[in-house]
């Protein structure tokens, strides 16, 4: 019998009851006394030198109230890089400021480099219209292409930096020898150049920031769809504004999807805070989807080369990889993060590979600025793993589900130190895999192939074995790669007077259900009902200082330090319970929400304990604090090792190159499962992601820099007919063995997992239908590219 | 996105050349234009209305004739913005050549757009750029050649004919008259 509350129960989402019902409150809900409207103006060129913004007859159109340029933030500080990376020979990378406004030159279509704010929004667009009119801005040569913009070093993204190379990366650098010498004396070496595409983020709910100044008191208050609140207060405070802390004060409420697009700090944040202290009235702005397109940090855009060297018999001897990564015009926050340490470090996989070398190198180009996307670099790394092992299986006529089992590290091998930086705590890589196999029938599979031949279609097969390093993390860890920040999280329990509980996290909900499975953890361990327990997040004036939601790191992260507050709260409960039992402290048992002493039938409920802690006439004073709330900062000792076995099954139509995807199987292991509801629907989320950016999305620029996908019309999301039901399975549970939950995270892991089974299967059907010619498709795997592979 | 095509012209090329350099031809013939001054020598400046896919814009610009063969070949460049919602510029070389039955018009046409118009248009780009040239050198012949040739026979059509067609051949008629 499945429980019906607590930890492992499936208890409904109590959040979907508003955001299904309408009632959800979103940053552009909120309206505001006396608000005014700002509208960006943004490039439409993707490089040019700005020689004039022209703003006078924008400040005098009905209803305008200020206009702002890049010369007004001239003296404020730049949206910084969140890591500090070096380049192979030591040099620390190239930082260029990325301004509130550009100013100077504009560096991508969609650059703002102007901000109007009207009485009115139709009234700030018309201003907007003219500022674009009359501004005067000479288009440069745009830089699209990597490649050409590494070796073209007289055409510049940014003037100071010749090569438009922000790093040249080598992890491990001292791995480097051993590889290139492993790899020369290989029987066999598998070659693979691949790309993985640029994504749109997509967000359900564009971005969108209220500004507001209280000339009273001198404080600013910053709404905005943010999935880490007090990342963004740092980030203006100690980088771009100045404006002190504790007279910021930063409010993301409900949050519609964001998927690592809204980690980040974006510029339009400071323009409404300047602009409400200019005018001392609330400033209001809104993303068209348009906007969110060209100006939402996009993911991914990797181009690989990747190596797999190995003995006749598939056991792996080494892997290299080469790879050009977009960061766009600017670096966003997280952007020099995602291409190397949540990637290099995962390029072994969860293979036992002796040697491994990663060479990233970093470009700045035209485009819009790249960053961290669910899964973040790790679906990239997967994907070069999982495609050149796929590979190489073809190329020795060997079978790819054996070559896995025996190049996967076994159970009996943990804690285990990768050539590429990590200490893997534990996990069974050989039950997730014969889980998956187990669940997809796969000795059924000839006969199903044979059914979608009698239909006209090549079905085929598409296996990837996936490792992510995730709840991010050790800040000791973080630090030694270059974090400019630690990365532990905070959560704060209060139980009120009548026994009910506040609980204020660090980690922001925009979609995860944190609202029901943290209240289910806390009332599993107080043994309560979750109905007393309220989740708080997502304003720095409430929450503790915690580092926000990404990385799979909140249940991870900021759930144990939730769990840990509770600790606090069940010792000092003892304690009081001690005083009002007349008994030892350490003869006071806790139980099904009763304190009780050990082997007598005296006891004091939990309600009874917190109404004495704020009603303390029956209270040890003299040694005890009253009141009852406890905080708890966590930081791990490690990252967690979430890994699985994805299978995808698809039929190909050679007549169109269509692709449909026939079954999906998931064996996870997320280690202990909190809500199995909603750990399923997270992989089906991420799946899903995944599926579109393997057989749909892509992100495309013209040579002129022009973003071609920049609407609903021509950037293909994927639908509900996309989609295939998926069978999820998260029994093989090997524990989190650093925190006392026992969890790893569950959020990427679909979108990390399942592109390369999707593509693999791809490839599986046109080999058995006789296509053998076809090695790789690049994604997205459209049915122009699969019908172009079989034809060409 | 570039193109190619050419057109037969029934006036002598003499006639065709002149009416390119006509900056009332070109106005007439620029499609959606709503003004146009300046000469050859400074380019003309020209105000159009176009609508590209879901986006409407107004476009000023600068229209120019370069490259200038006399009597046999010249660049017809624009560069319209339009604001907030991008910009579009293109050029046609333009070729003359005499035929037995007047005057071979040929012409490549490149051109690019961008902001917004690229963004929410880009599908639609090369058939509307295909249109606009298109239009324009219809609407070209159309001025050039007989009005004769080209008039309706009978009375009483006329309720029929829209602006265009009661346009055509004036230039002929003006230079002729």
């Amino acid at each position: 019998m499945p429980k019906d509350h607590g930890i492992g129960a499936s208890s409904k989402r109590r959040e979907d009851v508003r955001f299904l019902t309408g009632k959800g409150v979103y940053t552009d809900d909120l309206a505001l006394h006396g608000e005014v409207h700002a509208v960006m103006v943004r490039s439409t060129v993707a490089h040019g030198s700005i020689k004039a913004v022209g703003t006078a007859r924008a400040a005098g159109m009905p209803g305008v109230l200020a206009v702002f340029t890049g010369e007004d933030f001239a003296a404020v500080g730049g949206n910084p890089a969140g890591w500090l990376i070096n380049s192979r020979d030591g040099t620390p990378m190239r930082e260029p400021k990325r301004p509130v406004l550009a100013h100077g030159k504009v560096r991508h279509v969609g650059d703002a480099y102007a901000a109007v704010v009207a009485e009115t929004y139709e009234q700030a667009r018309d201003a907007a219209q003219a500022v674009s009119d009359d501004s005067e801005i000479t288009e440069l040569p745009a830089i699209v292409d990597m490649a050409a913009a590494v070796a073209n070093p007289g055409n510049r993204v940014h003037d100071e930096i010749p090569d438009n190379l922000c790093f040249d990366w080598g992890w491990i650098e001292d791995n480097r020898a051993a590889v290139d010498a492993a790899i020369k004396a290989a029987p066999h070496v598998t070659t693979l150049e691949l790309v993985n595409n640029r994504l749109v983020p997509n967000a359900m709910e564009p971005r969108a920031s209220i500004g507001e100044y209280f000339p009273g008191t001198g404080d600013y208050k910053l709404t905005t769809t943010s999935q880490n609140p007090h990342l963004t207060r740092l980030l203006i405070a100690a980088f771009v504004m100045g404006i002190p802390e504790n007279k910021l004060q930063v409010v993301a409420p409900d949050v519609g999807g964001g998927f690592g697009s809204k980690i980040y700090h974006y510029g339009e944040e400071a323009v409404v805070l300047a602009a409400a202290k200019k005018l001392a009235r609330p400033v209001r702005w809104t993303a068209e989807r348009s906007e969110s397109f060209l100006s939402d940090a996009h993911g991914r855009d990797h181009v690989t080369k990747i190596e797999l060297a190995c003995e006749k018999d598939g056991t792996f001897i080494a892997f290299r990889t080469e790879t050009l990564a977009n960061v766009g015009a600017y670096l966003s926050n997280f952007s020099t993060a995602t291409p190397t340490f949540l990637h290099g470090t995962l390029m072994a996989g969860p293979y036992k590979v002796p040697n491994v070398y990663v060479n990233v190198k970093t470009v700045f180009t035209n485009t819009a600025p790249v960053d961290a996307y669910r899964g973040a670099g790790r679906p990239e790394a997967t994907f070069s793993l999982e495609r050149v092992v796929d590979k190489m299986c073809r190329e020795l006529g060997l079978d790819p589900f054996e070559v896995r089992r025996k190049n996967l590290i076994t159970k009996d091998m943990f804690p285990y130190t990768t050539p590429v930086g990590l200490a893997y705590d534990t996990g069974d890589y050989q039950a997730t895999l014969d889980k998956a196999i187990a669940m997809a029938d796969v000795a059924g599979f000839e006969a199903r192939r044979a059914a979608s031949a009698a239909k006209g279609k090549l079905r085929g097969m598409g296996l990837s074995t996936w490792i992510e390093a995730c709840g991010i993390a050790p800040s000791h860890l973080v630090g030694v790669l270059g974090s400019r920040v630690g990365l532990y999280d905070a959560a704060t329990v209060r139980v009120n007077a009548t026994g009910s509980i506040s609980v204020m996290t660090g980690a922001h909900s925009h979609g995860q259900g944190h609202e029901t499975v943290f209240a289910q953890i806390v009332a599993d361990k107080l043994g309560i009902p979750e109905s007393s327990v309220e989740i708080v997040h997502g304003d720095t004036a409430k929450i503790p200082f915690g580092m926000g939601s990404y990385g799979s790191r909140s249940l991870a992260v900021c759930g144990v330090a939730m769990a840990k507050a509770v600790d606090k709260i069940i010792a000092k409960g003892k304690k009081i319970a001690a005083h009002m039992l007349e008994a030892a402290e350490g003869d006071i048992t806790f139980e099904d929400g009763k304190f009780a002493v050990a082997g007598t039938d005296k006891a004091k409920t939990f309600g009874e304990i917190a109404f004495s802690a704020y009603v303390p006439h029956n209270y040890p004073l003299e040694t005890l604090e009253p009141g009852l709330e406890e905080t708890s900062f966590y930081d791990p000792a490690n990252f967690t090792y979430p890994a699985g076995a994805y299978l995808c099954e698809v039929e190909v139509d050679a007549e169109t190159g269509k692709v449909d995807i026939a079954a999906f199987r998931c064996a996870d292991d997320f280690g202990n499962i909190m809500n199995p509801m909603i750990v399923e629907g997270q992989v089906h989320g991420g799946v899903g992601q995944g599926i579109g950016q393997a057989l749909l999305e892509n992100t495309h620029y013209d040579e002129n820099g022009q973003l071609l996908t920049g609407s609903f019309m021509d950037y293909a999301m994927p639908r509900a007919d996309d989609v295939p039901f998926y069978n999820v399975d998260y029994s093989c549970q090997t524990p989190c063995t650093h925190n006392p939950l026992g969890v790893k995270g569950c959020g990427e892991a679909g979108a990390i997992g399942s592109p390369p089974a999707v593509v693999n299967a791809v490839i599986d059907a046109l080999h058995r239908g006789g296509h053998s010619h076809v090695t790789h498709i690049d994604m997205p795997v459209s049915p122009s590219r699969v019908w172009s592979a079989i034809n060409g | 996105m570039k193109l190619s095509d050419s057109r037969e012209i029934g006036a002598d090329p003499a006639t065709v050349w002149a009416a390119i350099l006509n900056p009332e031809v070109l106005k007439e013939c620029i499609p959606g234009c709503e003004s146009m001054t300046g000469s050859i020598e400074t380019g003309y400046e020209a105000a159009v209305v176009q609508k590209v896919g879901p986006v409407k814009a107004h476009f000023t610009g600068i229209v120019q004739l370069t490259d200038i063969v006399e009597g046999r070949s010249l660049r017809i460049s624009g560069e319209g913005k339009g604001g907030v919602a991008g910009f579009a510029k293109g050029g046609a070389n333009v070729t003359l050549e005499p035929i037995p039955s007047g005057t071979r018009l040929s012409y490549d046409v490149e051109a690019s757009v961008g902001g917004k118009i690229a963004q929410l248009g880009s599908r639609i780009i090369d058939g509307f750029a295909r249109k606009m040239a298109d239009d324009f050198f219809t609407r070209f012949q159309k001025a050039v050649e007989d009005p004769v040739e080209e008039e309706p026979a009978a009375a009483g059509t006329e309720t029929a004919m829209d602006g265009e067609e009661k346009q055509r051949g004036w230039f002929k008629r003006l230079i002729g008259g």
